[in-house]
This record gives C-alpha cells, structure tokens and sequence, in this order.
C-alpha cells in the first residue's frame, strides 16, 4: 500500500486500517465484519493486516512492560501507513491513542509510536467526527440498555459518540443503567486475579441493566460484554449484550 | 509477606452489612461532590490550578522546608524532624514525658495513624484520646479508620448506639444521633480541660508565614489546638506550600472533593504559641515533619506524583472496588487508590504489593482526584516494579520482590504467541475448530461467568475468505 491520505477537516480519508482487537478476533468476529460493513458502506476502503494480533494491553496493565512491547511493535509496524486506524473497542484504543507513546518513552520507536497514537479512532468517534454518517432505522421497536466502557468514558471520551448513533434509530428507545459510570468489573486480568470482587462488580452491573426493563444491552467494548454475557447467561436472566456496530448494522441493513 | 487482601476483600463481600455502609455513604458522597462541582468548566480550571499548586511546591520542596522552619522557628514554633515512624513517636513522646503528661488528646490525623501513635504512647503509659468523633468511635471499637475523612464510615448507627452502650459505663442503647454525638462531646469536653497536651495533623503548612493550617467541621480540632498547654503537630512533609495564596483554591478543592462543602466549619490557622498577654492558646506549639519513605517517592519523576495528594478521600468515594469492600479490607492505613499507590512505596513492594492488584484501571479515581494524580497510572507502575526484573533501577523498596516465576513465564508465552503473527492464527484458528471442547472452567471467572466460547470463524479468516472471495469474483468479470 502506497497512497497517502489527506486527513484535512474537511476532506474523508478514503482508506482505513482496521484493528479488530484479539477479543474481537476470537470471540465476536460478528462485531468486526458489522464495523467493518459500516465503514465500507461509507465508501472507505478498509484494510485488515493479516498479521495484527493484540494491542499488548494485557501485559502493559500487568506491569509486563517488556512483553507489551515487544507485541506492540510489531503493530507498530503493521500499521505503518499514514491512514487512520479504526479500533472497535475503546480500551484497546486508548492503549494505542495514549499508552503507546509512554509505553514507547525512550524506546528507539518513540516517534513511530507517537505518529501512529495520532491517528487512532474509536470507531463511533470515527464515525460520527469524522464521516457524520447518518443512520435509517429500518427495525422494529426495541428498548435498549447502553452500557458506556469506562475506556469509551474516560480515557477516549466517545460516550455522546455512541449515543448519538444509536439515537438516529428512530424505532429504539436508550435507558442507561444506575450508576453507568461505575465499572462492570472486567479489567482484563483483573476479573482473573480478584474474581470476587469482579463478580460483585458485574453483578451489580448485570442487576441494574436488568431493572431497566430494557430486552438487550449494547455496548461499544467486547470485554465488558463478554464479563456482563457471562453473568447474564450464569444467572438466567434473558438479557443478551450486543456489540453496538452489529445492532447498528442489523437494524440499517437494506 | 502481606498477601491477604484478597482472603480480606472476599470476607468484606461477604458481610451484607458493612456492604450496605459503604454502599449508601459512598452514594452519599458521589452526590455530594457532584452538587458542589456544578460548573464542570469552572471545575476544570481549579483542578488544573491545584495540580499545578501542587506541581510547584514538589519542584521546590527541599528549599520550601527549609523556609517552613525558618519561619516558624522565628514564630516561636518548635520543629522537629523525623525519618521514621519510630522516630517521630519518640519525639512526641519526649515532649509529652518532659512535662510528665499521662494525657493527650487529639485531633484527626492520618499522619498519627501512619506512625502508630497511640499505640506507642499507650504502651508508655500515656492516655491518647481521639477527640473526632469518627476516630473516638473506632478508638472506642479497637479499630482503626476505613476511611481517611470518614474513619467510622463502616458502621450503621445501630452498630454504633450498640457500642457506646456496650463500653461507655452508664450509657443506654440509643439509634438517635443526635443523642450519641452529645454522649461522645459530654466525654471529649472533660478529657480536654484536663489533658496535658493536645495533638492535631496538619492540612496545609505555609513556607513564606510559618503558619499551620487545620481543615475540620466539629470544632475538636481547636479545642486540641487551644486548651492544653502544649500543642503538637504532626505531618508529613508534602503538605508544605509555599503561599498563603496557594490556600484558598487547595481548601476550596478540599472540602468539596471530601464532603461535597463549600467551606469547612472550622479553619485553623496556628502561626505561634500564646503570646505575652493573650488570653488562651497553649504555651509551647512543636512541629513534627516526618519523611517515612516521602523522599524517596520524591527522586522517582513519576511517583513523585504521589506527594501531590491532599487528603481528601474523593478516590475512595469513587473506587468501585473500595465501595465494595470497604477501607479495612486494605489492611493499611491508607487504603482505596491512593493507599494502593501510598502504602507499598512507604512499607514497600514486597510488603504491600498485593493491594496494587485490587484495581481494575477503571480511571474513576483519576478522573475526579482534585490535583490530577494520574493514579491509575501509577497504580500500574507499581505492579511494573512489583514484578520486574531483579536488573531494574526501581526506587520502590521490594521491586521485583513479587516477581513470579510462573506468572513471568505465562507472559513471555503471551509475548510468543502474539508476537508472531503466523503462530497467533494458528491457534486461534485451533482454538475456533476445537471450540466445543473449550473449556467450561477457567479459574475464578467461570464461579461466577459463563466460560465465553470461540466463534466458529475468527475475524482474520472471515476477513482472508472475504479477501479471496472478491479476487474470484474479480477474476470471473
């Protein structure tokens, strides 16, 4: 790949990379192909490199530095073409956005890291800031909980983003849970090494999602869905979660 | 080794009681802050404003401590310097046993706390009273605070008219609060008339003045400060300023990131000993700086920021794991976030690490602190030194004491397999294949989870088949 496109205000970029993230990859390839299909449906060429695996975020949270590195490096390099790169997740994301140039501090990739950090987007930030897409709900009504990572909240700041994609859907109705700022409890590892704590964390979480009456939860992150699907399905209580490019998707799709 | 804050954490989530305290008071105080903070611009411009107050102070600190005790010398304040938690103990008690003192009545301090006060003066006969109240009904149930600005936030009402009945001699069982607060003043107001020194912490000391600042809202504090003939004051050396004007946006981030006021009830403020023919104040006034490990946060540039920290419990009240768990589930005096970056470089890694692990990086307590510690970050650092590599040049005492070498081992397996792209499909491509015998138990996230299972596809081959589909299609036309 050789062009180079022009990130003016005003002009689109006409190719993307696409980050799929590991979780996306193995466990809700679905979200990807929708974020995907969104894009492509903009007219945007989207590139996915074979050879990306994981933004390195496990490690880096871990305080395995070295081994984030070394994994982050190679994505780096992948995505080394001055195009913006669309991350479906928040979190993994604001590891690239804003992890990556301190991770990389003193690091002889320093500057290719700090240069990739300036193009990354959230996907609904990417498709509301910069492609102001508009939406035509073609489903039929349905009353959704919205469940805001606390990535998407603090670290990118895409909350309003994924709440005004979901409210151009004229047909669906947006509750947000009690306490939706609070953290469902997931933390990559963190939901490994202290599962009491998280457990008491996502089911409070699962518990007012449910008494907002709503029939389905979407959220913008795979790891909050899968921590939240997980509780849901354990504890029988018929509310699925939904990765918010794929609602978005099914309910637009001609 | 301390490795029981998770067998802690477990016991706490276990008590439906101290779940529905915190619970309730953390709400209380979430809402509380948030209708002292309405002006979300406004709100942004004074916590840059206290971060970089703060910022200059650390940049100047060694000569600002220096100017401290030159001007309260000249005050006629005495200043006493102290490395350890021992040694400040030993000096305070000097000054009370110089004087043959049996009691000592105090204010709020988590400094006193840090040192293990009253249990050193306790243990050389002399009375040390707590005289806020919080920290007079946690003396009184032989514990220690689970909160900094809240010490009893842990206990219900009931829990507390229970304990003042059970140990205060000629106390009924009352639940009315007001009831129980005069029961508590009617005592303190005695201890103070009659004890020999009074011992209060300090919020903010001012370099250019020698002035001694003390935020509080029962009026304890004064009496402490005022009533008995000497008074001493402990803290640590971070709460130094250099201005008095660098007062009014600290105090006023203070009290509403604490407790949601606008203004404290009382503010002390102690620049010298009772003069020649003032009516009240005590006659000799002691200033103990004690370091315990703060300059040696202070040669680390990003832990340094730690010493930014002003006391005022917001990231705690916003921890959702603190709210679950509660303060004493730490097992430190400092605990929630800012415990968990505190208290491994005071008693080190190797000590204190575990707790680093009670976090999951949310960013909650990052984003409402009142002078911007960025403490998820450290939080993250400090697991970095807790296992890293017996070469490193971590400051922390205990760095890489924690290192695991199973744990080490599973990373660098991460590391390979994600680390080489052809190696990563292949097993995800395996993993998706297997995918019904994947495995229904993992560890302590299937106790409560269902175990996620791999799609029957990964994202990379639909992608790769996506790929070659249109160079088929491509080919036909």
């Amino acid at each position: 790949m050789t062009t180079t496109a022009n990130m003016s205000a005003k002009q689109q970029p006409s190719q993307v990379y696409f980050f799929g993230t590991c979780l996306i990859d193995l466990f809700y390839p679905e979200a990807g192909l929708s974020a995907i299909e969104l894009l492509e449906r903009e007219g945007i060429q989207v590139h996915y490199p074979q050879a990306q695996t994981c933004c390195g975020q496990p490690a880096f949270n871990s305080g395995y530095n070295d081994e984030a590195i070394a994994v982050a490096a190679k994505q780096i390099e992948l995505l080394s073409d001055p195009i913006p790169v669309i991350v479906p997740s928040a979190s993994c994301a604001a590891m690239m956005k804003h992890h990556y140039p301190t991770l990389f501090e003193n690091h002889p990739m320093s500057s290719k890291a700090n240069e990739l950090a300036s193009r990354v987007y959230e996907l609904t930030e990417f498709l509301v800031r910069v492609l102001d897409i508009s939406l035509t709900d073609k489903g039929t009504p349905v009353k959704i909980a919205m469940h805001t990572s606390c990535s998407a909240r603090r670290e990118m700041a895409v909350t309003e983003d994924g709440f005004s994609l979901i409210r151009q859907l004229k047909n669906v109705s947006i509750v947000e849970p009690e306490r939706a700022s609070e953290c469902c409890g997931f933390g990559g590892t963190f939901a490994i090494k202290q599962p009491e704590i998280s457990a008491a964390m996502a089911e409070d979480k699962c518990q007012a999602i449910h008494n907002t009456g709503a029939s389905k939860m979407i959220s913008g992150d795979c790891g909050c869905l899968m921590n939240l699907n997980g509780v849901m399905e354990k504890t029988n209580r018929g509310i699925k979660g939904e990765h918010l490019a794929s609602f978005i998707i099914d309910r637009t799709r001609t | 080794m301390n490795n029981h804050f998770r067998e802690q954490a477990i016991d706490a989530l276990a008590d439906p009681q101290l779940r529905d305290n915190f619970r309730g008071a953390m709400d209380f105080l979430r809402a509380k802050r948030q209708s002292a903070f309405t002006d979300t611009e406004a709100l942004k411009q004074l916590r840059a404003l206290g971060h970089k107050i703060k910022a200059n102070t650390l940049a100047r600190l060694p000569d600002l401590l220096e100017q401290l005790e030159q001007n309260c010398l000249q005050n006629g304040i005495q200043v006493h310097w102290a490395e350890t938690p021992e040694q400040a103990c030993e000096v305070i008690h000097n000054i009370i046993s110089a004087q043959n003192g049996q009691l000592a009545v105090k204010g709020k301090s988590m400094v006193s706390e840090e040192v293990g006060l009253n249990h050193y003066l306790e243990k050389r006969g002399i009375e040390s009273l707590e005289s806020d109240m919080g920290e007079y009904i946690v003396q009184l149930a032989n514990e220690t605070p689970s909160h900094i600005i809240m010490p009893a936030i842990h206990k219900s009402k009931e829990q507390i008219a229970h304990l003042f009945e059970d140990k205060i001699e000629g106390v009924d069982y009352t639940d009315n609060v007001d009831e129980l607060i005069g029961t508590g003043r009617q005592i303190l107001r005695e201890k103070f008339s009659q004890a020999d020194v009074g011992i209060s912490g300090v919020n903010f000391a001012v370099a250019e003045t020698g002035t001694l600042c003390l935020v509080e809202n029962e009026g304890n504090g004064r009496m402490c400060t005022t009533v008995p003939s000497t008074h001493i004051a402990i803290t640590g050396i971070e709460k130094v300023v250099a201005t008095l004007d660098d007062i009014p946006p600290l105090l006023s981030l203070l009290t509403r990131s604490a407790t949601g006021q606008n203004i404290s009830t009382y503010f002390n403020m102690i620049s010298s000993p009772r003069k020649t023919g003032e009516k009240d104040g005590p006659q000799s006034v002691h200033l103990v700086l004690l370091d315990n490990g703060r300059s040696r946060m202070y040669q680390d540039e990003n832990l340094q920021q730690t010493l930014r920290c002003i006391r005022c419990g917001a990231c705690m009240n916003h921890c959702p794991v603190y709210s679950r768990i509660g303060g004493h589930a730490y097992g430190t005096v400092y605990p929630g976030p800012i415990g968990q970056v505190v208290m491994p470089q005071i008693d080190g890694l190797d000590k204190q690490g575990e707790m680093t692990e009670g976090c999951s990086l949310n960013g909650a307590c990052g984003e409402v602190c009142p002078v911007e510690i960025p403490l998820p970050n450290l939080i993250r650092k400090l697991r970095e030194q807790k296992s890293a590599k017996p070469d490193g040049h971590a400051l922390t005492p205990g760095a890489g004491s924690q290192r695991k070498p199973k744990e080490a081992f599973a990373w660098s397996l991460w590391q390979t397999l994600y680390g080489q792209p052809w190696l990563y499909r292949f097993v995800t491509k395996m993993a998706t294949r297997l995918r019904h015998a994947s495995p229904r138990a993992i560890g302590g996230w299937t106790r409560y989870r269902t175990a996620p299972k791999p799609a029957p596809k990964s994202l990379h081959e639909l992608m790769s088949q996506r790929a070659e589909a249109n160079q088929t299609d491509g080919a036909s036309k």
